[in-house]
């Protein structure tokens, strides 16, 4: 009766005809939670790979944060995939029995590669000698902890953390493929969909990866203007700026491969542009026309210019640039929304829009979705409180 | 032998009649599977708009015997009701839904037919193509299959699916379709929409046989099918298809 009833309600919401079976979204909140998490492990991992591998010296003090919030990001990644699963306990075949011609197929490889190989172990070369010097000085169970993430390693010789040192930039240098594979890939999975010409484009993975980079950046400057105040430290305003400066020009080339892929649709007309044209107007105005594109990004670019033109005292740019960060976060995941939700509201007869009703309580509802985007940061901040960003003389600002 | 005698032994027969039908066409299905061999057929459907009149048999026929949930919205065959009006605009609704189909006056309709709808068994099919752990896989004999012991219920296919063929069993959380009634076509039967059809609109046949029905069918008829651009290269070919459906 529930599910007549269900049905009653959501049927009273469709636009035109669709088919009968895609009267339930396949793919729910949960499904947009995850391309927003992993492009900020990406975009994260491409702030600390400036450092290490271009060498912006500037933006040394976001490095090890950015490392962080790369690696407690990434190890939700997976939770969001699990959980809309309609049988979670077979996740295991996707490892056993993988279909080599499946773009999900490779999810588990290039996730453990990208976690394993990349995030765990850039920062356990980056922070052994440090966790040799801590576990040293700490007592009770911190001091075990840190031993443990160590590896129990001893040795912190100039030799031994030279080679560490050459470590690192040899896994940044294999990690800016890898986290470029690894959200690329993830836009392939709907970039890649022929019957769905929302998501069918070869601009797709492109799209992806730039938006990651930019909430990515914004994200990390965001941690690092409130973690830093609360611990007693000073901004580094050369850094800020120079973070706020990347995060512009990844915004400008996001927006303009953005622009360019609705140019090439506009221009292009094909079959679905009228339902397509439909859905932006009526479904999707609120979530991607004024969030994702007025609020986004027009508005954080005008900002950003003005900062540029204007030279503004340091504390109005702390706050605009602030602002900014939220509106970028706001901007990309109703970006990932249009993408995911806004992919399943038209009907592949074109003649038609339905309707996604999302649920608060259920496995696949708000507060779940809610709860993942919250323990990431909850988890940062156990890493920090481990594994400290910065030494207490680089938070005095010297 | 009185009429009470009489009844009672006509009972008989036909109770025994009855067993004896059901065992020998159990015996000769088995016969027939016993030397069914897959990769000597390989099958499609051919449907004839211009001879369904929408009866909506084939879709409570594929309900029952496909234990398919009966709540109105998963189908694994359902028909569409176009109207195509002398303004040239179109007006689609699927039998049974619910739906509240326009209000006609007979003069305004340019033409009206039905389009029976189902999986199209695609020969490139997308949804095996995507499918993470192989569950969703194509059979020698042409039909695309869900293993629902090994389907993860990620969805991934019925994304893929440009027809709106798949949903997600309620009860078994797995992908669900039509399999031509796979599990008939093994015992030399007919898919049950085929069976239940009144007017013979769908017709069911194997392609390696140029004397199966199918072959008459898509002899004596010009032939079309659905989304053709997008290279599934599907197996249910339509005969007398309106350029507006899709």
């Amino acid at each position: 009766m529930e599910a007549a009833q269900n049905f009653m309600e959501l049927s009273k919401q469709v636009v035109g005809f669709i088919y009968p079976n895609e009267i339930d979204i396949q793919w729910s909140i949960l499904i947009v939670v995850y391309p927003y998490i992993t492009g900020l492990v990406a975009g994260a991992f491409i702030l600390a790979s400036l450092v290490k591998v271009f060498n912006v010296k500037e933006l040394q003090p976001t490095y090890r944060l950015a490392m962080l919030t790369a690696l407690a990001f990434m190890l939700i990644a997976p939770l969001p995939l699990q959980l809309h699963l309609g049988r979670p306990e077979r996740s295991y075949e996707m490892f056993m029995t993988p279909n080599l011609t499946s773009a999900m197929a490779m999810f588990g490889f290039v996730y453990l590669w990208y976690l394993m190989l990349v995030l765990l172990l850039e920062i356990y070369f980056e922070y052994r000698r440090d966790m040799i010097v801590w576990s040293s000085e700490s007592t009770g169970p911190k001091k075990w902890a840190l031993k443990l993430l160590s590896l129990f390693s001893t040795d912190i010789s100039e030799k031994a953390v030279a080679f560490d040192k050459k470590t690192v930039k040899i896994i940044t240098i294999i990690g800016i493929p890898s986290a470029f594979l690894l959200h690329g890939y993830v836009g392939f999975i709907f970039g890649s969909i022929k019957a769905n010409p929302w998501w069918s484009s070869v601009m797709m993975p492109v799209v992806f990866l730039f938006s990651a980079i930019v909430s990515g950046i914004a994200m990390v400057m965001l941690l690092y203007m409130i973690i830093i105040p609360l611990r007693d430290g000073k901004i580094d305003m050369k850094c800020l700026d120079r973070v706020a400066s990347f995060l512009f020009y990844a915004v400008i080339v996001d927006f303009s491969i953005e622009v360019l892929d609705f140019i090439h649709r506009l221009y292009e007309s094909e079959e679905s542009i009228k339902i397509l044209s439909q859905l932006v107007e009526t479904k999707l105005f609120m979530s991607m026309v004024v969030l994702q594109i007025l609020l986004g990004m027009l508005l954080p670019l005008g900002i950003m210019v003005v900062i540029k033109v204007f030279r503004l005292q340091e504390e109005v740019r702390k706050l605009l640039y602030f602002v900014c960060g939220l509106l970028i976060q706001l901007g990309i995941f109703s970006t990932r929304w249009n993408v995911v939700i806004g992919g399943q509201l038209f009907s592949k007869s074109f003649r038609g829009l339905t309707t996604y009703k999302m649920e608060l309580m259920g496995i696949e509802g708000f507060l779940v979705a809610l709860a993942l985007l919250i323990i990431p940061f909850v988890i940062l901040s156990i890493l920090i409180k481990l594994l400290p960003p910065w030494k207490k003389g680089e938070l005095a600002g010297s | 032998m009185d009429r009470r005698d009489f009844l009672k032994h006509l009972g008989w027969v036909i109770s025994s009649g009855g067993i004896l039908g059901g065992l020998s066409a159990d015996a000769w299905a088995k016969m027939l599977n016993k030397t069914y061999d897959t990769t000597k057929h390989y099958y499609g459907m051919g449907i004839d708009i211009d001879k369904c009149i929408g009866c909506g048999r084939c879709m409570q026929a594929c309900k029952t015997e496909n234990a398919v949930p009966a709540v109105p919205y998963y189908f694994r065959t359902w028909v569409e009701r176009y109207v195509i009006k002398t303004d040239r605009t179109v007006s689609v609704n699927t039998l049974n839904s619910d739906e509240p189909g326009d209000v006609l006056v007979e003069k305004d309709v340019l033409r009206s037919f039905f389009v029976p709808k189902l999986c199209n068994q695609c020969d490139h099919p997308p949804c095996v193509q995507v499918c993470p752990v192989g569950a969703t896989f194509k059979t020698d004999d042409g039909v695309i299959l869900v293993d629902s012991k090994r389907c993860i219920g990620c969805r991934y296919c019925i994304q893929a699916c440009p027809y709106g063929a798949r949903y997600l069993n309620p009860e078994t959380r797995v992908a669900d379709k039509c399999t031509f009634c796979y599990h008939r076509l093994v015992k030399g039967l007919l898919p049950v929409c085929v069976e239940v059809c009144p007017k013979q609109a769908r017709v069911f046949g194997d392609m390696k046989s140029i004397a199966s029905p199918l072959g008459r069918f898509t002899r004596m008829n010009k032939i079309h099918v659905l989304k053709p651009s997008l290279n599934t290269d599907p197996k249910v070919y339509y005969a007398n298809l309106d350029g507006e459906v899709n």
